[in-house]
């Protein structure tokens, strides 16, 4: 993967905010991490990748930054299980908007939340991921993306 | 009023669809989270509006879209869908789909699109 492919996921999450939010957020510079210390926050939403590329592409938060964005969205139901479904869509709409660049066949699954970061088999240890660090309202987050081409 | 059925896998998106619906006098009449139980409920209560997500477990949007139109070829589908890639919306075009708009969705997109379907 390289650098430039950032670009679509970039543009994914600031216009989700926007749109969804009303409110920009800050994307921070993208940068490479080893899997050995995954990026991970509260909750993370994973789509797994398949087809022309595999891997996956996650969107991890804290928790409090979902509530808000709930509030914002008009939600009224801010119950863990909201919020969960939320960070999945997250994920699932920035790794579906990124066909725009990848095609059709960059697959994607629905989204699975888990709490805290993927584990080994979802994210090997030996390779390594770019992270775009978020910032919304004081609260930290961030895109992971790590796949390679088939 | 005008009845719409909802069908999205994602509570919050079935709850923002639901509101924004209300507010231009639409009748939800169902929501569904998956495409098998859309397809039942379609042919149950055939609403004149359907609000479609395409990545959904058991059955995705495309299989149900021709589910749907297998029961009605005249069904109002639009298709509500983070996969932003021509090939796929030209494909939900041809499986029967009226309308396409993509996640992320402001208030003013959903609703001109579903006025819209509803005028044609």
């Amino acid at each position: 993967m390289k650098e430039d492919d950032l670009q679509v996921f970039l543009t994914g999450v600031q216009n989700y905010f926007t749109q969804m939010a009303g409110e920009e957020v800050f994307v921070g510079t993208p940068y490479l991490s080893e899997n050995t210390m995954p990026a991970a926050q509260e909750y993370s939403g994973v789509i797994a990748i398949t087809g022309r590329h595999k891997g996956i592409v996650y969107f991890t938060s804290p928790g409090d930054m979902i509530r808000r964005l709930l509030v914002l969205m008009g939600e009224p139901d801010i119950s863990e299980s909201n919020m969960m479904d939320l960070v999945g869509e997250v994920a699932n709409t920035i790794a579906g908007n990124a066909r725009k660049k990848f095609g059709e066949r960059f697959e994607i699954s629905v989204p699975f939340v888990i709490r805290g970061a993927p584990d080994e088999i979802m994210l090997p240890r030996q390779n390594r991921s770019f992270v775009i660090p978020l910032e919304w309202k004081m609260h930290k987050a961030a895109i992971v993306v790590s796949f390679h081409k088939d | 009023m005008p009845t719409i059925m909802i069908v999205d896998d994602s509570n919050v998106i079935r709850n923002r669809i639901t509101r924004g619906s209300e507010n231009i006098e639409l009748e939800v009449v169902a929501t569904a989270g998956n495409g098998k139980d859309a397809v039942k409920l379609y042919d149950l209560l055939r609403p004149d509006l359907v609000t479609m997500d395409l990545t959904m477990p058991e059955m995705d949007g495309l299989e149900c879209i021709q589910g749907i139109t297998n029961i009605n070829e005249d069904a109002n589908i639009l298709v509500v869908s983070a996969l932003s890639d021509k090939a796929t919306g030209i494909r939900a075009l041809e499986y029967g789909a009226r309308g396409f708009i993509y996640k992320p969705f402001s208030d003013e997109d959903l609703f001109s699109a579903l006025k819209e379907l509803l005028e044609d």
